[in-house]
């Protein structure tokens, strides 16, 4: 079995990539690379696009080991990687809405983030007029005696995110689901063409707002990356300190809000008011409520006073008081475990297929966190464990959360503690001519892929991958043969961005 | 869970304390809606939240007026699931072009009367997404927009302050009318 390392072998290395490698390679490769993804040996982190360009990031799970491998499209076609392995498709469809580069035989070419809408064409490649009017959106079919469709959004019922969900049900079993997204698509990579990194990590930080802060982080690390730039010390650990507030603020709201599916409010109200505990310390010690504009190439822009870190140390000692008690009430409630346990079952094989990230992988056996595996610092002298359970059903989903809330706050705890003094930031370099640099962290929901291309200190090209990529198809694949009323429970479990997704 | 349920019995609410004359954001807020808007609209508002292509920010902090601290509620003020049974949309993001439909039918569902608060800084004019390809740039652009609040997002504090404002020209409007 070749490993990436060989593969690499194969093409043409690009000069200033970091810290991994990106090699151009030629069609028989990328295919070759294509079938390894298909056969479970490689997993995919992120298929993109630059104007005539492919690109594709892999990983081998066993060795830890990732490159980039990337294909030129003088014909404007690439051979398509969705054909021989599924989660490239929504990808792929991408890739054509934005540049104009067509998956050769791909197996399902309708358009994804493009609603005909915009005015314009692949608005990243050559761009040309909107068509005139659009073929309407065929959605999959699925048909027989006595089902029926359940079109719902893009506006929703509750207060969250736009999206279209259609349903087709036999009585109240869901037969299939089938998502169109691409409501929120804000043009973000097309923004970040031209801007400066200051821009850059601005709008990062507005990719997925319940993740500004792992963005600005995944984005800073990239930017840093390229550039050869390493954070002072006080700085890296702030950031880990920003990034488990973030996740401990996520996983206290989510845990609350999939119970109140359930209708048991009282859980809800209790982890609302954790959830705001977080918030509230969150604000004091960095003046924003969601900690929004902190990280920056190059270090953080606040430090924290001793009056913040007062104000998280009580956070967290309310949580440790109040937190025990309503993991013993979601343990202990027949009704809601009744809602929970055997809901969404997310089978092992298909987390593992599609490389699933976050809570949503880890609850189905796949036990890859970018903080253990890829071990960026100071995460690399952190103590924390990787809790992982093989059910994979809507009560595993909420017990990973738990287990994950226990994990943020013995690691706030282990930074807190050795937050060392010294600066928070250093001048950003403007770098070599070009400059290319990739970074992956761990997000609340999963990792998150920066990929960038600096030239003269500029963004010429800005790839951002959210989690979501590969957890939203599963989403369908779960809900399969559940009830319509237990949809809610299942989403909320997934809790997949859609501005992140459609950026 | 009886514990849980009877330590409440005991614990002291959580929820901000009746505002006193001083604290003017969450007090007048509280007296508006009783006078003004009692006056126009009965002793409640209801909300529709449309999210128009937010990043999910502003969604956030929305989301957190409904819990136990600032508990809209106990204002006569909630959100609900339709636009057919709210006075007020509450619209954030940049407005996005494949939302901007949407949008339209959302506010054509609403009955009248019906107000629009634009929620955030991107909903005032696209925000740092303006110029995209993409995006309309400010929810102003589609739908009549009777008030603003900035912020990236704005805190639930100062949701609740604009809020106020816009019962306040409501009401004007209701006596001058």
């Amino acid at each position: 079995m070749p490993s990436l390392i060989d593969l690499s072998l194969e093409g043409r290395k690009v000069g200033q990539h970091s810290p991994w490698l990106r090699v151009v390679v030629d069609a028989s490769v990328w295919t070759f690379a294509a079938s390894e993804l298909a056969h479970g040996r490689w997993s995919l982190l992120g298929l993109w696009g630059d104007p005539a360009t492919v690109h594709m990031a892999i990983m081998d799970g066993q060795a830890a080991d990732i490159a980039v491998i990337s294909l030129d499209c003088p014909n404007r076609r690439f051979p398509s990687v969705g054909r021989h392995h599924p989660p490239a498709r929504r990808l792929e469809r991408t890739i054509h809405d934005l540049f104009g580069l067509s998956a050769e035989d791909s197996s399902d070419a309708r358009p994804w983030l493009d609603h005909n809408r915009w005015g314009v064409r692949f608005p990243l490649g050559d761009r040309i007029d909107a068509l005139p009017k659009a073929a309407p959106y065929r959605f999959l079919a699925a048909e027989g005696d006595g089902l029926h469709q359940i079109p719902v959004g893009p506006v929703h019922a509750g207060i969250i995110e736009p999206g279209h969900f259609r349903f087709t049900a036999s009585g109240e079993t869901v037969v299939r689901l089938e998502q169109r997204l691409g409501y929120v698509h804000k043009g973000i990579d097309g923004l970040m063409t031209g801007a400066s990194l200051e821009r850059g990590v601005r709008l990062a930080g507005r990719a997925s707002g319940d993740s500004t802060v792992a963005y600005a982080y995944a984005f800073s690390r990239a930017a840093e990356a390229a550039l050869d730039l390493k954070a002072p010390e006080r700085a890296v650990f702030l950031r880990a300190l920003l990034a488990e507030l973030e996740r401990l603020a996520n996983h206290l709201g989510d845990i609350g809000a999939i119970c109140n599916d359930a209708s048991f409010a009282l859980m809800h109200a209790h982890c609302g008011v954790l959830r705001e505990s977080v918030l509230r310390a969150a604000g004091a010690a960095f003046g924003h409520r969601l900690m929004r504009d902190v990280i920056v190439p190059g270090g953080v822009a606040r430090d924290i006073g001793k009056d913040g870190m007062e104000a998280i140390q009580a956070a967290l000692d309310n949580i440790r008081l109040r937190f025990p008690a309503l993991v013993e009430l979601y343990d202990n409630t027949a009704s809601l475990q009744d809602r929970t346990v055997d809901t969404g079952t997310l089978k092992t094989s298909l987390a593992s297929q599609y490389g699933a990230g976050g809570y949503v992988g880890r609850a189905s056996g796949r036990s890859f966190d970018a903080r253990r595996a890829l071990a960026y610092p100071p995460y690399d002298s952190l103590h924390f464990d990787v809790p992982v359970l093989n059910e994979g059903d809507v009560n595993a989903r909420v017990w990973i959360r738990i287990r994950e809330v226990e994990q943020s706050l013995s690691l706030i705890d282990q930074i807190l503690s050795r937050l060392s003094e010294g600066p928070i930031r250093k001048e950003v370099p403007l770098g070599g001519e070009v400059r290319e640099g990739m970074a992956i962290v761990e997000g609340f929901r999963g990792d998150i892929l920066v990929w960038l291309r600096l030239r003269n200190g500029l963004i010429e090209r800005c790839h951002m991958r959210d989690p979501s990529w590969f957890q939203w198809p599963l989403l369908e694949a779960v809900i399969e043969n559940n009830i319509v009323a237990d949809f809610p429970l299942c989403n909320k479990s997934f809790n997949c961005s859609y501005s992140g997704h459609d950026l | 869970m009886r514990k849980l349920l009877f330590e409440s019995v005991f614990r002291q609410p959580l929820t901000e304390p009746a505002p006193s004359a001083a604290d003017a954001a969450v007090a007048e807020l509280a007296t508006a809606v009783g006078q003004t808007a009692r006056r126009r609209l009965g002793r409640s508002l209801s909300i529709r939240e449309v999210d128009a292509g937010s990043c999910n920010g502003c969604e956030l902090e929305i989301h957190a007026l409904n819990n136990a601290y600032y508990d809209v509620e106990r204002f006569g003020l909630r959100f609900v699931a339709s636009p057919r049974h709210a006075d007020v949309l509450m619209v954030t993001g940049p407005v996005t072009k494949n939302m901007r439909e949407a949008l339209e039918r959302t506010y054509h569902a609403t009955p009248n009367p019906k107000w629009v608060v634009a929620v955030g800084d991107c909903a005032r004019d696209g925000g740092c997404f303006a110029g995209s390809y993409a995006v309309v740039g400010g929810v102003s652009e589609v739908v009549p927009v009777d008030l603003h609040i900035p912020g990236c997002p704005p805190t639930p504090v100062a949701m609740l302050r604009g809020l106020l404002a816009l019962l306040e020209q409501a009401g004007a409007n209701a006596v001058t009318s």
